[in-house]
């Protein structure tokens, strides 16, 4: 029997204008897993609370979340030859992204602000020079490509009505991974305008010319913090962390000497909380927390730590591959929930 | 009370090998062994410096220090500790330089609160040997030099052991009890162990075997650890030693692991090239070649089968890289 007030509510549902983040719980990040042989995708609360789990075709690697409707484009580990729009009430496969021929993901996107383009990281198969792709977010449709200012560009994140880009440096074999210019190397921060022009470009000093930069987190006033992956000498500590503001030279933020060789040369993640910055080693079983002047903070024990976001003002959430979500602060990790899988490289907030 | 509370538990627990046992027969004693010849060391220190009293002293300390380098994880982590105990490999000579300001400077840096926080580089079993070992005459009196290290290193020793004896070793055996905000499950426990294995192996592999040796065309003797006091052989063997102790400590099936170690030390005790000069001569170089080929067949054994029979592997994401 139809109620008047049943009846009301049906108008109103049938009145939204299109679905939204709302309808799958309103999660706060994204998370890609592997749970016994199968991989996933999970919506999680800030409270580490699992919304809703998705398969995945293949292991993913990071995830980029459309900013109104509950799209998530999920990408293949790179050298990726897809990525496939999800979406997160049905699960269903809405579109797969295939690159053009010679172009292959390389494991980052990002939407526009308006949602309206999908920004992808490629490289040409052959040389690994970094293109940006565009994507007609509606549709998924090929648009156009940019050039991303440097070889294997990897995570990608959107300041202001720009693009910054960490072009990785490294050229890999597009059939194996095999690194194949580590002597030479050359990594780079670009930032590319709405029309694809490079507007800034930063590159480390020679010394560094081996620390591959590769993944984002932006703070509240548009300066960019870097993490970095060692390439060189595995016992030369350098910086894992540093700090650009488009316009000025980039400045490297090395932990204290007895600290210096904990994150073993490698930085998985990075987020940027409030007035901190939290970095994690998977291989070092570490995170690193810094003020964001790029004073070291504290170093927290926690094996396989991969995944970390920003929760609220200086707290941070963090996964890990033994199925752990914990906030992590400078005082410590406190364990959320912990779940029978294997939770994946990276967290994606949703913003 | 705390530690009465955990020897007990240590008693109640089976004698089958799994962590616990890695904790009880390995880890503490371990530890315990290296608190105990640095405060030996440093008490030989307090009655002379005269080299040839103190060289067996600082053996001592080194081995068991052989015997604990592979944990990477816990209160040897903390400030630094396991670097200002062993300062190595240190391709850009940090060590000499900052004990150089040390030797000639001034004493007030070589009270203990000072000395503590001295560069990790200047500290250690390294600024040790370059003392008790020194390649060219030194240019001040190291007396003073010596006792602070030596005094350095015992209390460093003393606190690692003191912090697992008071907590951190309860923390690790009760893995997965209500309470254990540290390691929610047995498996994690055996996790983090597992990777020490593994982790100690390469470094094995890459850094005491793979640094002196080089190329084939480029070998580099002259990057062997500890050579001046003729130990760089005596600590690979050490470390193969102790690890596969602590594998035996894990689990008693892991037979192929066991045997592949086994052979690794045999090469190891006939060795027969104390400081690795031999890697320059084609045919010594051999034998060193042949050794490091072992270690690669035992870390081959440990990710076949040590890691199934742990129900363990490489993390998921450490082991990915991207």
């Amino acid at each position: 029997m139809a109620t008047r007030r049943g009846f009301l509510a049906g108008l109103a549902a049938l009145a939204l204008p299109c679905p939204s983040w709302a309808d799958v719980g309103a999660p706060a990040f994204l998370a890609a897993a592997k749970a016994g042989e199968d991989f996933v995708l999970h919506g999680l609360s800030a409270a580490g609370e699992s919304l809703f789990s998705l398969p995945l075709p293949a292991r993913g690697h990071a995830a980029a979340a459309h900013p109104s409707r509950p799209l998530a484009v999920a990408f293949a580990r790179r050298p990726g030859t897809f990525a496939v729009v999800i979406d997160c009430r049905s699960g269903d496969v809405t579109a797969r992204l295939t690159p053009p021929e010679g172009r292959q993901f390389n494991g980052h996107g990002v939407f526009s602000a308006d949602g309206a383009v999908l920004y992808t990281s490629e490289v040409v198969a052959e040389g690994s020079e970094g293109r940006i792709g565009l994507w007609d977010a509606v549709r998924f449709s090929r648009i156009g490509e940019w050039a991303s200012g440097g070889i294997g560009p990897h995570d990608m994140k959107r300041l202001g009505d720009h693009l910054v880009v960490a072009n990785g440096g490294i050229q890999t074999d597009p059939k194996d991974r095999t690194k194949l210019n580590i002597d030479s190397m050359r990594p780079n921060l670009s930032l590319i305008g709405a029309d694809g022009a490079l507007a800034d470009q930063v590159a480390l000093a020679p010394d560094f010319h081996q620390n591959s930069i590769r993944h984002l987190a932006l703070g509240p006033k548009g300066a960019v913090a870097f993490a970095m992956q060692w390439e060189g000498d595995p016992t030369t500590a350098v910086p894992q962390l540093g700090l650009w503001t488009p316009g000025k030279a980039p400045v490297l933020c090395p932990p204290p000497e007895a600290e210096a060789l904990r994150m073993q040369g490698y930085a998985g993640s990075i987020a940027w909380s409030g007035d901190q910055i939290a970095m994690t080693s998977p291989k070092g079983g570490v995170a690193m927390i810094f003020a964001d002047t790029g004073a070291h903070l504290a170093t927290i024990e926690r094996p396989d730590i991969c995944g970390v976001a920003a929760l609220s003002q200086g707290d941070f959430l963090a996964s890990d591959g033994a199925g752990g979500l914990s906030s992590l602060t400078a005082q410590g990790l406190v364990r959320l929930s912990q779940d029978a899988l294997s939770w994946d490289n990276h967290l994606v907030a949703l913003v | 009370m705390r530690a009465l509370t955990l020897a007990l538990m240590l008693i109640a627990t089976p004698a089958l090998a799994d962590f616990p046992e890695t904790v009880q027969r390995h880890i503490l004693p371990g530890y315990q062994a290296l608190a105990e010849s640095t405060a030996a060391l440093a008490a030989q220190a307090e009655k002379t410096c005269d080299v040839a009293a103190l060289q067996p002293a600082y053996h001592a300390a080194y081995d068991a220090w052989m015997s604990v380098q592979h944990l990477r994880f816990g209160p040897v982590e903390t400030d630094g500790r396991g670097l200002s105990i062993l300062y190595w490999p240190d391709p850009k000579a940090m060590g000499a330089k900052a004990q150089k300001g040390l030797l000639a400077g001034d004493p007030t840096k070589l009270t203990p609160a000072a000395f503590a926080e001295q560069s990790v580089a200047a500290r250690g079993l390294l600024s040790l040997e370059r003392l008790l070992y020194p390649a060219e005459p030194l240019t001040a009196d190291p007396c003073p030099l010596i006792r602070a290290t030596a005094t350095d290193l015992a209390a460093t020793s003393a606190k690692v052991f003191e912090e697992w004896q008071g907590g951190f070793a309860e923390t690790l055996i009760t893995a997965g009890e209500v309470g254990n905000k540290v390691y929610l499950t047995r498996p994690e426990a055996r996790q983090v162990l597992f990777t020490q294995v593994v982790t100690g192996l390469e470094f094995l592999d890459d850094q005491r075997l793979g640094r002196p040796l080089g190329d084939f065309d480029a070998p580099h003797p002259e990057r062997a650890e500890a050579r001046a006091s003729g130990r760089s052989a005596r600590n690979v063997l050490l470390s193969l030693q102790a690890l596969r102790q602590m594998v035996e400590t894990l689990t008693p099936d892991a037979p192929n692991t066991v045997a592949a170690f086994d052979h690794a030390i045999h090469l190891a005790e006939t060795l027969d090239d104390p400081a690795f000069a031999g890697i320059a001569d084609p045919g010594k170089r051999l034998k060193v070649e042949i050794l490091q080929q072992a270690v690669d067949h035992v870390r081959e054994l440990v990710m076949s089968e040590l890691a199934p029979e742990l129900d363990v592997g490489i993390g998921f994401n450490a082991a990915d890289g991207d």
